[in-house]
């Protein structure tokens, strides 16, 4: 209890419960459509926020986030269609492939700082990307891997709806946690200061491949809460631009706050899903979006409204 | 496995002459990259949709002419031209108000630009395929060890050094480069002597561009002018690169070098996974030079 009241206040703990809530109850009068298009949502959104885990609490420029996310798509799917064992194995066992690759891409690019990191990054993941573009014996190529059998119970709409709800607010949580434990204070001290955190003895480098370490992790349960939903996996899923996409809605929600990769995440998702109705010409809107947010709300959405709504010296850094 | 059975010395050599040729490409887009990157400091994701721009004005401004010799060599001439002109007009625009932010921000900035040159060209051109034929003389092959070598590789292959002496001569000869690389090191110092070091990043920023188009440009002949080439080169100038030193040119074409001939005989051993073979290259390279092989400007 008294770990609880030192990590949440009073008003944001309120908000989240009757938020839960609101998307618990949300199933009985949603129309089927909606109900899938939420259950994409909140995969999209734990991904978002595992980035932002590291981007914006630990100031790494993840530029290439989604190859751990399609990473982790890419092995639940290969493990239900190739291996026969029970479904729940797999759901374990995807995040921590993806941890894993996040260890071996971590150990080649942690040896680099800022731009050079996200620039090999992007190159790295590119790399995954390629190889399971081209690797149709393996992961079906640019096909991709479809009709992956996902029980009833939970690869229904409204199955899908809960579970991705269920697990992705449990990951948030967890997230929140790791952000307000001395671990996550340190990671927001080598954001600010890399210099000074070395100089006081942190291992700088090592705390940042375990930061990635644990955002692919997330990024591999997102991965299977997309396989969840929709049944299948395609190399798109970590394609470079689809990364640039995430980090986009990290900076719409607003990228130093918690919650804001989340809303982000949503209010793209929605914008795409709306947007595509009424013309094939999604990205530009989405190029035009972009660029006047980062002339007019570089806080982000999120940032704005606290901005307004909560006085300067109450909120933390 | 038919793991490197079919290489013989005939295949191998001419396997290297199209690495070559290849290697000029990349070479000329990346350069273009690294010159950006080294003064301005902007990653910028947009280099790739320039050199697809390039491209397909290439072919826009050869197919105006009636697609003869003559309209090849307009095009090679005016499309490079064309992408500086749009360069400068977004550089001028949006890009020198936003120099003070993060770099985070200016890398979203210029993918904001990705996405929209993605839509405009696909507005513009629709999703076919296009493609464009280089000049008689410059078309059909050489024979080499009784293999055909294409002309027009041979073609790139003069183009490629002579671009290269051409940025060396510009960056070290002349007063704005000269005045480009002081403002690499230390661009509150060139401000101060009385500079004008927004203009100084503009010319930089258009210079870096012209080589997109005209790596866009030089290499519409030899490939399907396509949506999605913009995605692919981005990503291999991006390594180019690193490999070389942020902002060096030498690295640069040293990059582009390592990068193209690892994929041309990467093709002889693998070849459904060739494209394995440079990025082995580069992680040998960070292993043992984490900044890049050459000296890079920040």
């Amino acid at each position: 209890m008294i770990l609880f009241k030192a990590l949440f206040s009073k008003k944001s703990a309120i908000i989240s419960i009757l938020l839960l809530v609101l998307l618990l109850l949300l199933p009985q009068f949603l129309p089927r459509f909606y109900t899938y298009l939420f259950a994409m949502i909140f995969a999209i959104c734990l991904l978002a926020t595992s980035l932002n885990m590291v981007l914006g609490f630990g100031g790494m420029f993840q530029f290439h986030h989604t190859v751990f996310y399609g990473f982790g798509a890419y092995a639940f799917a290969l493990f239900v269609t190739k291996s026969g064992l029970p479904l729940w194995i797999g759901y374990v066992i995807a995040p921590f492939c993806s941890a894993l690759l996040g260890l071996v891409l971590g150990l080649i690019t942690v040896r680099l700082t800022k731009l050079y990191f996200g620039m090999l990054q992007l190159s790295l993941g590119s790399l995954v990307w390629a190889i399971t573009y081209r690797w149709y014996s393996f992961t079906g190529g640019d096909d991709g891997i479809h009709g992956i059998p996902i029980p009833d119970l939970i690869g229904s709409s409204t199955g899908a709806y809960y579970f991705n709800l269920i697990v992705t607010a449990a990951c948030l949580l967890l997230m929140y946690i790791i952000v307000n434990s001395p671990f996550g204070r340190t990671f927001q001290g080598i954001r600010d200061n890399p210099e000074r955190c070395e100089a006081v003895g942190v291992n700088v480098q090592k705390q940042q491949l375990v930061g990635q370490i644990i955002a692919a992790f997330f990024a591999g349960v997102a991965g299977t809460l997309f396989v969840t939903v929709e049944g299948s996996v395609f190399p798109d899923l970590m394609f470079w631009t689809f990364s640039l996409e995430i980090l986009i809605m990290c900076l719409l929600g607003g990228w130093f706050i918690f919650m804001g990769p989340a809303l982000g995440a949503a209010i793209i998702i929605m914008l795409r899903t709306f947007v595509g109705i009424y013309t094939e010409y999604w990205t530009l809107i989405l190029g035009i979006v972009l660029m006047l947010l980062i002339f007019f709300l570089p806080e982000g959405v999120l940032g704005l409204f606290l901005k307004k709504a909560v006085p300067a010296e109450k909120r933390e850094g | 496995m038919e793991f490197a059975s079919n290489i013989t010395l005939a295949a191998l050599f001419q396997q290297i002459l199209v690495g070559l040729s290849r290697t000029t490409i990349l070479f000329i887009v990346a350069s273009g990259l690294s010159l950006v990157l080294g003064v301005l400091r902007i990653p910028n994701v947009a280099h790739g949709s320039l050199y697809m721009i390039g491209a397909f004005l290439a072919y826009a401004i050869a197919t105006l002419f009636g697609g003869g010799p003559s309209g090849f060599w307009i095009a090679l001439f005016l499309a490079p031209i064309g992408v500086a002109m749009i360069s400068f007009i977004i550089e001028r625009g949006l890009f020198c108000h936003l120099y003070e932010r993060e770099h985070l921000m200016l890398l979203l900035f210029t993918f904001a630009f990705t996405l929209v040159f993605g839509d405009l060209v696909k507005l513009v051109w629709g999703s076919d395929y296009r493609s464009l034929s280089a000049p008689v003389f410059l078309q059909g092959a050489f024979s080499i060890f009784d293999f055909p070598f294409p002309r027009y590789n041979l073609f790139l292959l003069i183009i490629g050094p002579l671009v290269a002496l051409g940025l060396w001569f510009l960056t070290n000869k002349t007063k704005i480069g000269k005045i480009a690389r002081a403002a690499a090191v230390d661009r509150e110092m060139v401000g101060a002597i009385g500079i004008n070091v927004s203009w100084v990043f503009a010319a930089v920023f258009v210079i870096g561009c012209f080589l997109a188009g005209l790596g866009g440009a030089l290499v519409a002949p030899t490939q399907n002018i396509t949506q999605g080439m913009d995605h692919a080169i981005i990503i291999e100038a991006f390594l180019i690169v690193i490999i070389g030193g942020l902002g060096n040119i030498w690295g640069a074409l040293l990059g582009a070098l390592i990068f193209g001939l690892t994929d041309s005989i990467g093709i002889l051993l693998l070849p459904q996974f060739a494209i394995v073979f440079p990025y082995m290259a580069v992680i040998i390279v960070l292993v043992f030079r984490p900044k890049g092989l050459l000296k890079s400007t920040w």
